[in-house]
């Protein structure tokens, strides 16, 4: 029996019994594609001739008595800024349109198209990632599945509101300062930024490498954990990707939550936000019966820091391009870009040496607690356009302030799980789960637990 | 992120986006220059968090280079 909207591990377990064919699975994710990207415009590029053909081979392959893998005739999508073989890389700007097809897949499609999984479509995005809304001045605003008047969040907002809306099953994002966790937690879903160095970028558009992660967005803690498992492994092509053996998260999901010293963060985390997000973290620390609160010392400075490396790096990546063609960026990141190639080496210097000290500081937290509950958002998605909002009571720019609880966490490169809390009549938000560095199977098994509470879901928007 | 003003005098700021751009060659339209003048300012506010917290000299950047 398939439910109307299963999870990734249904559809490939379906398919695998040849109870469904890849094929038609496939058909039916392009044709809600067709009819949902005119309103979402979730996808700048969908690739059904190539997705029909790939699912296919799937078919031939079980019909001939192999195992396509776990994802097998799963409809996927990637952010725009992972190489897809054969087609151009645009990264959600106008200058990388002209440049040639990638020639080769980055190593994590590559890694999902070997597990069966079967690519429809590139996502849309903030331009080079420098963003948390997703309203892109060449492709257009993404729309929120809840609310299209609302942002999807960024800066992988396409990616998020193709899972959220039914499109596909898996989408991968990129999170520098949470550009997988905000645009989870405001569509709903579950999404996974991993340990930093622990997923290839080969062959993803960095916008400041010393926080890039990849990762994925999914409707299931299960297919998050399959898709982290397939992802994992040693990359040469990415100077950061770990050497450590992988650590099969799948197996391990409903081990369950006894012994783990969980803490809600405190400070700076339960302040700047409204009541509803501070709420959410408080359903899923009772759900878990969390009483203890943890204190992340000098969070602020964390996301100061972070803030300048990555407008430093970023407008570096850039330079060539902003000395020559600044007209052609999208002027929602033109003048950040511009800015941040002045910014003097000893504030950037400065801002990499606190890392390690807060990197530190964070690591003695570690010794007492295993896992840290924070809010993903401080609001709900805002509304297309709107440049102001009031955040308890205080009125403040929305794109900058987004990443509030997120920034802080990334920067040290923790594993976290932005879980997705459904408010009836109301949209939804998300809670970060977070652990020490290479935890993610301890925050793959808390988000499975409050999952199997129904504490957390990501069913498909009926609109 | 510190909405207080900077430390540092707006005149200032754009004196320095001058000189740095030029120094680096970095043309810059003048239809573009207040809002890189409010970006450098807002990082020069945001930069001074960090600038001000005293590190023991111990505290190395980490970098990844593997020679």
């Amino acid at each position: 029996m398939i439910q109307a909207y299963p999870d990734a591990i249904q559809i490939a377990s379906v398919v695998r019994e040849q109870e469904v064919s890849a094929k038609s699975i496939v058909a039916a994710a392009l044709s809600r594609i067709a009819d949902g990207n005119q309103r979402l415009n979730c996808f700048t590029t969908v690739m059904a001739d190539s997705a029909l053909a790939d699912a296919e081979a799937i078919d031939r392959q079980i019909a001939e008595g192999k195992d396509p893998g776990i994802l097998a005739g799963v409809p996927i999508a990637v952010k725009d800024l992972l190489d897809i073989a054969g087609i151009t890389t645009l990264a959600g700007s106008k200058i990388n349109a002209a440049k040639p097809p990638a020639t080769c897949d980055a190593t994590a499609v590559a890694r999902l198209r070997q597990a069966g999984a079967v690519l429809v479509g590139a996502t849309n995005m903030d331009e080079y990632a420098y963003g948390f809304v997703t309203e892109n001045s060449h492709y257009g605003a993404t729309h929120n599945p809840h609310d299209f008047n609302r942002v999807a969040g960024g800066s992988s907002g396409g990616s998020a509101a193709a899972v959220a809306a039914g499109l596909v099953a898996i989408s991968l994002g990129s999170d520098t300062n949470g550009s997988i966790r905000v645009p989870a937690a405001f569509c709903g879903i579950f999404g996974l930024k991993p340990t930093y160095g622990r997923l290839s970028r080969a062959g993803s558009a960095l916008f400041a490498g010393s926080f890039d992660h990849i990762g994925p967005f999914a409707r299931s803690v299960r297919d998050l954990a399959a898709v982290f498992d397939v992802l994992q492994g040693a990359d040469p092509a990415d100077p950061v990707c770990t050497t450590r053996p992988p650590e099969r998260c799948l197996p391990q999901l409903n081990l369950g939550i006894e012994n783990l010293r969980i803490a809600v963060a405190d400070d700076y985390f339960a302040r700047g936000a409204e009541p509803e997000a501070l709420e959410a973290v408080a359903k899923v620390a009772s759900a878990l019966g969390v009483k203890d609160r943890v204190t992340i010392p000098e969070a602020e400075r964390a996301r100061a820091a972070a803030f300048v490396i990555t407008a430093s790096e970023g407008a570096n990546l850039h330079l060539k391009d902003l000395r020559s063609r600044p007209n052609d960026f999208d002027p929602a990141t033109r003048d950040r870009f511009l800015a941040g190639a002045l910014i003097p080496a000893s504030w950037y210097i400065q801002a990499q040496r606190f890392r390690q000290w807060y990197r530190d500081r964070v690591r003695e937290i570690f010794e007492n607690v295993d896992i840290i509950l924070a809010p993903a958002t401080p609001c709900i998605a805002p509304p297309i356009g709107q440049e102001k909002m009031v955040i308890a009571g205080e009125e403040m720019l929305v794109r900058p302030n987004l990443g509030r609880f997120t920034q802080p966490l990334s920067f040290i490169g923790l594993p976290i799980i932005s879980v997705p809390i459904q408010r009836e009549g109301n949209m939804p938000l998300g809670v970060q789960i977070i652990a020490a560095p290479y935890n993610e199977a301890l925050v793959l098994r808390v988000a499975a637990f409050l999952e199997a509470q129904g504490i957390v879901s990501a069913p498909v928007i009926q609109r | 992120m510190p909405d207080s003003p900077s430390l540092i005098p707006n005149r200032q700021i754009a004196e320095y986006v001058d000189r740095m751009a030029e120094l680096i060659d970095l043309p810059i339209d003048p239809e573009y220059k207040p809002g890189i003048i409010a970006n450098m300012t807002r990082i020069a506010q945001v930069a001074q968090l960090v600038n001000e917290f005293p590190l023991p000299d111990e505290i190395e950047a980490a970098t990844i280079f593997t020679p």
